[in-house]
């Protein structure tokens, strides 16, 4: 029995399972280094570091903590202070943690196959600068993030040389940068993600082969939002994806060879953004429902291609009934194209003057590039 | 000036037209009601409907009034009544009866669909503030137009050549002249021109209320820093209030000088 958390990590050897009661224990800064232990919470259990350093710092393998409540993390400019600061440990479990008035909730750091599962991370942070990130991996290795709750942090879930990861489950929201963050992190898989309202929902950024399968992006709506930021990502899979009611639900920008299939697009400012230098992308099979506009297009086609989306813009027969459109869909207004030439026009948006020229555009392309054409639209929408 | 207010009000009120625009916008909000199920997006709808057709139809009848009772009023210029209250009144009791109309027609749909608890209510004001204010203002250009034409078919052909250069042609040159100068910094320019035509005005301000604005960009921020401050609204509504003001003086100076 031990009257502190402290006292009771000092004396404990490797392989203890060390059981905290209910209660409240103004503790920070407890080191574990090079002993796997098995800290556990009663339930009720809150470790207050009164803004005062790091909740646990870690240096070890086979380890877990789990069932704990940690409260006000210090805020601070030079360092990054958090609820559970993991260095090159392995093997390690952090589950049913509660993260209040965060800093940084888990920094994990040069470490491998761990689980952070369950968790609940809040911050309070008014602006990027004095809020940090609710689990932020840097260097890690094959790391599951499973069923946690991010929110009002910088970053969700940040991910930094972060490789062969799976992050699943998770609800990230009302984040003041990305609801999902990486950087120079190949083969992740994320799936079944809800990012709601954050100032983007995913950025994907100098990354290699991500999956992206089942989520959901909403409501990620102001000036500079988006439901994902692609820069500079090769080899990406965007499959069975919902992006609705975002500014712009995929911003791409550098991307190459990515497969965006079997997505729905519903009512967002635009759907998809492309910038410049990307290439063989396949838009393949997507819904793309009352969306302000579809798609917003820089620079020439570029071996991109798009198949088979179903268009709810789209007001062409189908005579034989094979479910394909006879006269092939262009995605890109005319409109859309001025707007990227001349930012200001925008302000024309929806006047009667704008839907003629679209129209016109539509009987005669003149201005849109002439083979970025849905060949094949769908007649009806997708589902699986 | 009131009585023939009141006359020619009544006189539109018995007319079929009147029952025929009320109708059409209670069809109208019927029908966007019943196919968005959902108050704020009927709104939006709506605004690309009032913003085109509610000029137009003012224009119209604006003129259509002017010359169908121009009998009427050769009669009345005949009585010992000051002259610009005749044409004052005729061009209120359009106005009046054609708002009327607007309010009613989509004011009962969207009440009966439960506006008053939904707090898409101050977008449904602003969106029947703007429609009166637009009737005003092109009644008024029309009855103008009318008063300077006395051949008909020259009266109508200016009116709807006027509509049509406000809610079409305006913005293609607005367009043009962006494109041309894109070099240039050109969000002050964008607010003067959108500020100047009473279409677009009414349109921004409406966009700007509604969750689009977000759309609008680095542009849409300076508009929204300008028509946000109770100051740019105020500029908008007195410019709107202008447009009304100043084609209202030309037919009490037109209506004195004028030989008939």
């Amino acid at each position: 029995m031990f009257s502190s958390i402290k006292a009771a990590v000092d004396n404990a050897i490797s392989g203890d399972t060390i059981f905290i009661k209910t209660g409240v224990y103004n503790e920070s800064n407890i080191v574990i280094y090079k002993k796997s232990l098995h800290i556990l919470g009663e339930e009720g259990t809150i470790v207050d570091t009164q803004e005062n350093g790091y909740g646990f710092s870690v240096e070890a393998t086979d380890i877990s903590i789990k069932n704990l409540t940690f409260k006000n993390i210090k805020v601070s400019y030079t360092k990054e202070y958090a609820a559970i600061l993991l260095f090159k440990s392995y093997d390690f479990i952090i589950e049913n943690i509660t993260v209040e008035n965060a800093f940084f909730g888990f920094l994990i750091q040069k470490s491998k196959d761990g689980f952070i599962r369950n968790n609940i991370i809040s911050g309070e942070g008014k602006a990027e600068a004095d809020s940090g990130n609710a689990i932020h991996l840097w260097h890690c290795e094959n790391i599951k993030i499973i069923n946690n709750d991010v929110r009002r942090m910088r970053d969700g879930i940040y991910l930094e040389f972060g490789n062969n990861s799976y992050i699943a489950n998770n609800y990230s929201t009302k984040n003041m940068r990305y609801g999902l963050h990486f950087m120079f992190s190949n083969n992740n898989t994320y799936e079944n993600n809800i990012f709601e309202a954050n100032g983007a929902g995913v950025a994907v950024m100098f990354s290699k082969k991500i999956k992206m399968y089942s989520n959901i992006f909403k409501k990620n709506w102001g000036t500079a939002s988006y439901g994902i930021l692609l820069k500079e990502i090769n080899d990406a899979e965007l499959k069975h994806n919902i992006f609705e009611e975002n500014t712009v639900g995929i911003n791409a920008d550098g991307t190459n060879r990515i497969n965006y299939s079997e997505n729905t697009f519903k009512n967002n400012g635009y759907a998809i953004k492309v910038h410049g230098a990307c290439y063989d992308n396949r838009y393949t099979k997507n819904n793309f429902l009352y969306n302000s506009f579809d798609l917003s297009y820089s620079g020439n086609l570029n071996n991109n291609s798009f198949k088979h989306n179903f268009w709810s813009n789209y007001t062409g027969y189908d005579l034989d009934k094979n479910g394909i459109g006879d006269i092939p869909y262009r995605p890109v207004k005319l409109f859309s194209y001025l707007v990227n030439r001349t930012p200001e026009s925008i302000v024309l948006l929806r006047s009667l003057f704008t839907d003629i020229i679209d129209f016109s555009e539509k009987v005669s392309p003149v201005f849109t590039p002439e083979n970025l054409i849905d060949s094949e639209p769908l007649m009806t929408q997708i589902t699986w | 000036m009131l009585k023939i207010l009141k006359y020619s009000f009544y006189d539109l009120m018995r007319s079929s037209w009147s029952y025929v625009y009320f109708a059409f916008y209670l069809v109208l909000g019927i029908v966007l009601l019943f196919l968005n199920n959902n108050l704020s997006k009927a709104v939006i709808t709506l605004m690309n409907v009032i913003i085109v057709l509610v000029p137009l139809i003012a224009t119209i009848f604006g003129v259509m009034y002017y010359y169908s009772s121009k009998e009427f009023t050769e009669l009345l210029l005949a009585q010992p009544l000051n002259r610009s209250s005749i044409f004052l009144g005729q061009y209120f009791g359009v106005a009046i009866s054609l708002s009327m109309s607007l309010i009613l027609g989509l004011g009962i749909p969207f009440i009966a669909y439960g506006l008053l608890k939904s707090g898409a209510i101050w977008d449904f004001s602003l969106l029947l503030i703007t429609g009166v204010f637009l009737t005003f203002i092109f009644s008024a250009l029309a009855f103008n137009i009318a008063l300077s034409n006395e051949n008909k078919i020259k009266g109508f052909g200016y009116a709807i050549l006027m509509w049509l250069f406000l809610a079409i042609i305006y913005d293609g040159l607005f367009l043009m002249s962006l494109i041309i100068f894109e070099a240039y910094p050109l969000d002050k320019v964008s607010l003067l021109g959108t500020i100047l035509n009473p279409i677009d005005l009414s349109r921004t301000l409406i966009l700007l209320k509604l969750d689009i604005s977000a759309l609008l960009g680095y542009t849409g921020a300076v508009f929204k820093q300008f028509f946000g401050t109770s100051l740019g609204l105020i500029i908008s509504f007195v410019m709107l209030m202008i447009w009304v003001i100043l084609p209202v003086l030309r037919i009490n100076f037109k209506s004195r000088k004028k030989d008939f």
